[in-house]
């Protein structure tokens, strides 16, 4: 089976600090993966490259088989894509920001159907259609019409989840979605999250939340300076860590 | 102290006398002196010669020169914000010509008297006496006089647009660098097109720093076109009320016509742009949000986009050099 996401001996640079220090991940499809790790270690960084919103500096992702970026010749040489293409790579790849990034002149139907008309050129109606159900099924049919100013931090996050996946994403990007919100918050958030990972979307999650990777992800990376310390499954990494500075971390944040 | 009516909630209600400030009303009476005395002058002084402001104050040339006024304010800030526009983009290019370009163009017209450029745009006939249209540094198709197609108006239009284009793209600039990255960064995430992000997520939140001054701009640009008897143009507001008053040896009364209408028009803008502040500086963001009835989206939104706090609200970002 090819993997949803396939990261091999990733670099990356900004200026003087390496950022990435040789980091390989393989997502499978379906698989929930949660990327753990102190700030700094790089784990955004990481994130941000599967979607080309970061450029990696040495080494190639993957998304579904298809090079990210690149394409490359028959003898091995890399170009890089058109912007337009690689708009259309990143349309295929949801992504929920920390500060939700809503855009603050359109109501939550206006943000929902954005996109759909702009780059996936859906009929308005269409892509009303599309917003309604999506906001419904995150618990916001009776905000649709509401600015994002006139939402609670859960909710803009929410409505930033309908956003994305209104573009029929194969794999969703989250990065770190509860951890601008209010502890009372957070629980609504984790719930659409959790709705999605058991709707067997691939999805790879950064976050603090312990107990939604314990809960929820097949897959639990470790990471810390640029380099993935510990990975396994969800049980295995948090429960029974056998690197020091796993066990470290863990030991802070439980 | 009596006792507190028994309906007051608060039993200790505090009476306490207020600080006693003498010298508020030293001032005020120093200056509603002043001014009474400033007024007095105004009215009372012949040499104002009132008789010829009433007089001259709906004359014929004069209304005209209002009109030519109005048209080269309104024709010079319309050339200016588009171009102002183009700049602006091309100073966010990743293409480092035509970021050196925009810089060129705003140093050199930001850089130069607006009445130097006046006169060189009256000289241009004089400067090119053709002008054609063709292959660059080859054949010409068509050939135009200079003088023919570049009247004194072009001239005082392009002239005072082409000017005003440099001050706006730097307030354009500051508007659209205004706008939180993270809101590119989100849209770029889904997919949007670089275009598309401008036009659709960048700009429209741009509007709320860039409008105010602009408002400020195109006031500004109505004292400046006085200036087009650089050119020279002669049919202004100025130039009109200063013929009459050379004419007649009675500079102050004509110079009175022209504030006067100055002021008129300014008091106008400032109405006009103190609503566009309101509009697009308005709400906190806890409005009712609309449900139903027609659609007005450009309130909350306004509203929306400044409780978002995604955008700076310093109008003068950045502008001034």
């Amino acid at each position: 089976m090819t993997p949803m996401v396939d990261v091999r001996a990733a670099h990356k640079m900004f200026g003087d600090l390496h950022v990435l220090r040789g980091v390989d991940l393989v997502v499978q499809p379906g698989e929930v993966c949660v990327v753990l790790g102190p700030s700094g270690s790089g784990k955004s960084t990481l994130l941000r490259c599967l979607n080309e919103l970061e450029q990696l500096t040495g080494g190639s992702v993957r998304i579904d088989g298809e090079l990210l970026g690149y394409r490359e010749d028959e003898a091995g040489t890399l170009h890089r894509l058109h912007p337009s293409d690689i708009a259309k790579q990143r349309s295929r790849i949801g992504m929920v920001f920390q500060r939700f990034h809503l855009f603050p002149h359109m109501t939550a139907l206006e943000n929902v159907m954005e996109a759909q008309i702009q780059v996936l050129k859906r009929s308005k109606a269409q892509a009303k259609a599309k917003s309604v159900e999506l906001l419904e099924r995150v618990g916001l049919g009776d905000r649709m019409d509401h600015y994002p100013a006139q939402l609670s931090g859960g909710q803009q996050q929410r409505v930033a989840i309908a956003r994305a996946l209104a573009m029929d994403p194969e794999l969703m990007l989250f990065d770190e979605p509860t951890s601008a919100l209010d502890p009372e918050l957070v629980g609504e958030v984790l719930a659409v999250m959790k709705d999605l990972a058991a709707g067997g979307m691939t999805m790879v999650v950064v976050t603090h939340e312990i107990g939604f990777a314990r809960e929820v992800a097949d897959h639990v990376v470790f990471m810390d300076e640029g380099v993935v310390v510990e990975e396994g499954p969800a049980a295995q990494v948090i429960d029974g860590p056998t690197q020091d500075r796993t066990r470290d971390f863990l030991a802070h944040v439980l | 102290m009596t006792t507190a009516s028994s309906t007051d909630p608060v039993p200790n209600r505090i009476h306490a006398r207020p600080v006693p400030r003498p010298g508020r009303w030293v001032a005020a009476v120093i200056v509603v002196v002043l001014a009474a005395m400033a007024v007095h002058g105004l009215v009372t002084n012949p040499k104002f010669r009132w008789d010829i402001f009433w007089l001259y104050l709906r004359d014929v040339t004069v209304i005209r020169g209002v009109g030519w006024t109005l048209i080269l304010t309104f024709g010079s800030m319309v050339i200016g914000v588009v171009l102002a526009v183009i700049l602006a983009i091309m100073r966010r290019s990743d293409n480092p010509v035509l970021r050196s370009v925009s810089w060129f163009y705003i140093w050199l017209f930001r850089g130069t008297p607006i009445y130097t450029q006046l006169v060189f745009w009256g000289l241009i006939s004089v400067l090119y006496p053709t002008l054609s249209i063709g292959i660059p540094f080859g054949p010409e198709f068509v050939t135009f006089q200079t003088d023919v197609v570049i009247t004194a108006f072009w001239a005082a239009l392009l002239g005072l647009g082409l000017n005003e284009a440099a001050y706006l793209a730097e307030i354009v600039r500051a508007g659209l660098g205004s706008v939180d990255p993270g809101q590119e960064e989100a849209a770029r995430a889904l997919g949007m097109k670089e275009s598309r992000i401008l036009r659709r997520i960048v700009i429209p939140q741009a509007m709320r720093v860039i409008v105010p001054p602009t408002g400020n701009e195109t006031i500004s640009m109505l004292k400046t076109t006085s200036l087009v008897l650089a050119v020279p143009f002669t049919l202004d507001l100025t130039y009109a009320t200063n013929a009459i008053g050379n004419r007649l040896f009675e500079p102050i009364p004509l110079l009175i016509v022209s504030a006067f209408w100055y002021l008129l028009i300014t008091s106008i803008f400032m109405v006009g742009q103190s609503y566009l502040e309101r509009y697009y500086g308005r709400g906190t963001g806890t409005e009712r949000p609309r449900r139903t009835g027609p659609r007005r989206p450009r309130f909350g939104r306004q509203a929306a986009i400044k409780a978002s706090g995604t955008a700076k609200d310093d109008p003068f970002l950045e502008v001034t050099p």
